[in-house]
């Protein structure tokens, strides 16, 4: 599959599961098991993909300076420094790390 | 669309949703950055800010297409489209707030995402809640397409990324999208089980497959609705 293919098709799945939400019936969402699922969903998600790219380098596990950058970024989300900040943040430690090492 | 009469809370409607527009849309340069330092070429990286429009989904796209490349095509397809569920929910949650005819739905359906419906949620009256929505969605999809165009040119020029930190930026991203989730512990486990499973399955599964399996962890523990205090539930 080319990336144009991919883009185009996740964005169509993307933008079909917005559209059909209007097509159900209100009361799905009464209901808490679907709803609870959906949002750990995400979270184990988001989790995941926080995991390999900190510590994935092709198939392989890694420690390398993106984990002093995501335990940096860590502290400033804990301290409720603005996402853009904080993203700012990592990136200068990992380049500041590769750069001294 | 009818005009609306400007009370005091339409009027905090329409201040809470550009505000949120306004700094939602910064990080849209850090989307179209890390976008390009994946692999994807300008023009992909704002079809997926135009098309797609869901920033959870946009980064796991681009996030399994760096770990895996073309050959991860199918896990980066599931992947973003599992994060676009939630979006679901959202829309039969806001189908009544909307309401009117089908076109109007099917607009509202393509900004209806993480932002928009929690600033129309937050508003004390329908008419609010439906000003909100609105332009929320409306001024971030403008922002956001914007600041795309302007992280991936960036991107573009900034060449080899990891020299810049880029790639510890993007795990930072999918970070600060968790962060504000994990209000209980429930959510908490979720997390670090899923961070775990992902990266002990790393070594041994085809790129982007792990993330799929790290997510049936959230099935599990949403289905059988494990570690919430008794009281609490």
């Amino acid at each position: 599959m080319n990336t144009w293919t991919i883009v185009l098709l996740a964005s169509i799945c993307v933008l079909v599961l917005k559209i059909a939400g209007y097509l159900v019936p209100p009361k799905v969402v009464e209901k808490p098991a679907p709803t609870r699922i959906t949002a750990l969903l995400t979270i184990a998600l988001l989790a995941g993909l926080v995991s390999i790219e900190t510590l994935g380098s092709g198939s392989q596990i890694v420690l390398d300076a993106r984990v002093p950058a995501v335990l940096v970024a860590a502290a400033l989300f804990a301290l409720r420094v603005p996402f853009v900040l904080v993203i700012i943040a990592a990136a200068v430690v990992a380049a500041l790390i590769r750069l001294w090492a | 669309m009818r005009r609306v009469d400007r009370t005091p809370e339409t009027r905090a409607a329409i201040r809470a949703s550009l505000a949120v527009a306004l700094a939602v849309s910064l990080y849209g340069v850090s989307f179209g950055a890390l976008a390009v330092a994946s692999g994807l070429t300008i023009w992909q990286t704002c079809v997926l800010s135009l098309f797609m429009f869901s920033g959870g989904s946009q980064f796991a796209l681009i996030g399994v297409l760096a770990s895996g490349g073309a050959s991860a095509a199918l896990p980066a397809i599931v992947g973003a489209a599992l994060l676009g569920t939630r979006n679901g929910l959202y829309a039969i949650r806001m189908s009544p707030i909307i309401g009117g005819p089908w076109w109007r739905k099917l607009l509202a359906g393509h900004i209806t995402i993480d932002e928009s419906t929690a600033v129309a949620t937050a508003q004390p009256t329908r008419e609010a809640q439906r000003i909100g929505f609105w332009w929320t969605g409306i001024s971030l999809f403008v922002g956001w397409n914007l600041t795309t165009l302007i992280g991936a040119i960036i991107g573009n020029a900034l060449g080899d990324v990891r020299q810049y930190g880029l790639d510890a930026a993007a795990a930072a991203a999918f970070l600060g999208l968790l962060w504000p989730r994990l209000t209980a512990l429930q959510p908490v486990v979720v997390a670090v089980a899923a961070a775990v499973v992902a990266a002990v399955l790393t070594p041994t599964l085809p790129a982007g497959v792990p993330i799929l399996i790290a997510a049936l962890v959230a099935v599990v523990v949403g289905g059988f609705n494990l570690f919430v205090k008794r009281e609490a539930k």
